[in-house]
């Protein structure tokens, strides 16, 4: 007979036994040992019917096919851009990738893409040695110009953005700012005026640090509309870089 | 002459008041403190992050790198002079050793994880302290682990078995054995076991049994730890 050890939205610890028996399957950051179904890292005990998983709450970037990201130029090389990803490993921007005007060979390359420069782009492929080649070629995809950058922990970057954007949205319609999202980590804000700036980056601290407390959603309304004295509407926003997700 | 009362007063199954916390230091990717009685060890863990000098990659997995150091100030005595030791060396070795069975690094080719261990104060106990720290600093930083690893000092005094020693017993004038012992607590695997000084067979059988039995109050301190980070607020 087999039980579930744990409670769905637990949380557990590394080599935790959650399951007893073979009904329950072993999903991500799971492990299975003899009958029962231990955890392989630190997180929320996920139970989708007889599959459980780990979502994690801490950790550092791991890069994924897909995944839009912010990166700052680290290196310039001959066939492109090095980039640094907030993860263990830096991205490839190949020439080709970046632009589809013709770039003599041998030119000076920094007036694409200087070092320093953030750049939000797509990852286009990730090998099994973690050699990562991203793209600017797509919508909103470009060169971040102006505007703060601030780093949060990736695991957080889904609660950030909301279903469908709506948290995002919000922070954009109460304090008026631009807001980019990268899943790696990295957020690009630019504010209309320096206040609002502060207070959009305030409450995505708020958002990454309260993320696993129930009532997310209704706190953060709550909050920016004490801050700002606007009446706020929850609406969701398409088109936009954020929901690449 | 047998030691059969403990020189601070102490059951001899008994271990000095633990204290364990996650989460301490901000800019780590994670970080603990586990404090034993009088020793404090605080474990960072950085990473996984990318690794130079390049010859040190590995293309299969990423590599585990551990700092074990004492404070000056931190423990009876001498001063100890700042900067790796002798002993420091080796502890940092044992310790990387003694994580290494649980934790997954096949996502991570050609990275480090870095774990550095600081001891701002010490009596006795220090390597096990820092495993201690350190496992659940690996932990709170993500890191794929099969388990967490408990570890405890046992040892014993003119024929007696006591768990968790400390500096004055560890100095005590007879025969003194000191144990470290590491142990996965969920399949009971030992993954660090030295000595220092004598002991009779059947006294270490017992030594290790007793580590056994103490790293599984030591394993619900850690995990308690763990989960208190993420807590609902009051």
């Amino acid at each position: 007979m087999s039980k579930l050890l744990v409670k769905d939205k637990d949380i557990a610890v590394p080599g935790e036994a959650l399951a007893e028996g073979m009904d329950y399957l072993p999903g991500n950051g799971t492990y299975r040992e003899g009958d029962n179904i231990h955890a392989a890292r630190l997180g929320l005990v996920n139970v989708d019917g007889r599959a459980i998983k780990i979502v994690p709450l801490t950790g550092r970037y791991l890069p994924k096919r897909g995944d839009t990201i912010i990166v700052k130029v680290q290196e310039i090389v001959m066939s492109g851009w090095i980039l640094d990803t907030n993860s263990a490993y830096t991205a490839m921007l190949n020439m080709k990738d970046a632009t589809s005007e013709f770039i003599q060979k041998g030119s000076d390359l920094t007036q694409y893409f200087s070092f320093g420069d953030y750049i939000i782009c797509k990852i286009v492929n990730v090998t099994t040695q973690m050699l990562i080649d991203v793209t600017t070629k797509g919508p909103g995809l470009r060169k971040l110009r102006g505007g703060r950058v601030i780093k949060v922990n990736t695991n957080k970057v889904p609660r950030i953005i909301g279903k469908k954007g709506s948290m995002v949205s919000m922070i954009k319609q109460a304090t008026g700012s631009r807001i980019i999202v990268g899943q790696n980590g990295v957020i690009w804000l630019e504010g209309e005026d320096p206040k609002m700036e502060l207070l959009a980056v305030e409450t995505i601290n708020k958002i990454a640090e309260e993320s696993h407390i129930a009532g997310l959603t209704d706190r953060i309304k709550e909050f920016l509309e004490q801050q700002t004295g606007k009446q706020i509407e929850l609406r969701t926003e398409e088109g936009e870089p954020n929901d690449v997700q | 002459m047998t030691y059969n009362k403990r020189l601070d007063g102490r059951k001899l199954d008994e271990t000095r008041p633990i204290e364990a916390k996650v989460g301490i230091i901000e800019r780590a990717d994670g970080s603990a403190i586990f404090k034993i009685g009088q020793t404090i060890a605080y474990a960072a863990v950085y990473g996984p992050r990318n690794l130079y000098p390049k010859f040190m990659q590995d293309p299969q997995k990423g590599i585990l790198r551990v700092n074990y150091n004492m404070m000056p100030f931190s423990g009876h005595g001498e001063r100890v002079r700042p900067g790796g030791s002798r002993r420091a060396k080796e502890i940092s070795m044992v310790t990387e050793k003694a994580l290494l069975p649980v934790i997954d690094l096949s996502d991570f080719p050609n990275a480090v994880v870095d774990v550095f261990i600081e001891l701002p104060q010490t009596d006795a106990g220090t390597r096990c302290a820092g495993i201690c720290a350190a496992a659940m600093a690996l932990a709170d930083a993500g890191i794929m682990m099969k388990d967490l690893v408990s570890a405890v000092a046992v040892g014993c005094i003119d024929g007696t078995v006591i768990a968790d020693l400390n500096y004055d017993e560890e100095a005590f004038e007879g025969k003194v054995a000191d144990i470290p012992v590491a142990i996965l607590p969920n399949s009971g695997e030992i993954s660090l076991l030295q000595m220092d000084g004598e002991v009779s067979q059947e006294n270490i059988k017992d030594a290790i049994e007793l580590a056994k039995k103490v790293t599984k109050n030591i394993y619900e301190i850690q995990k308690q730890a763990l989960k208190d980070k993420f807590k609902v607020g009051e």
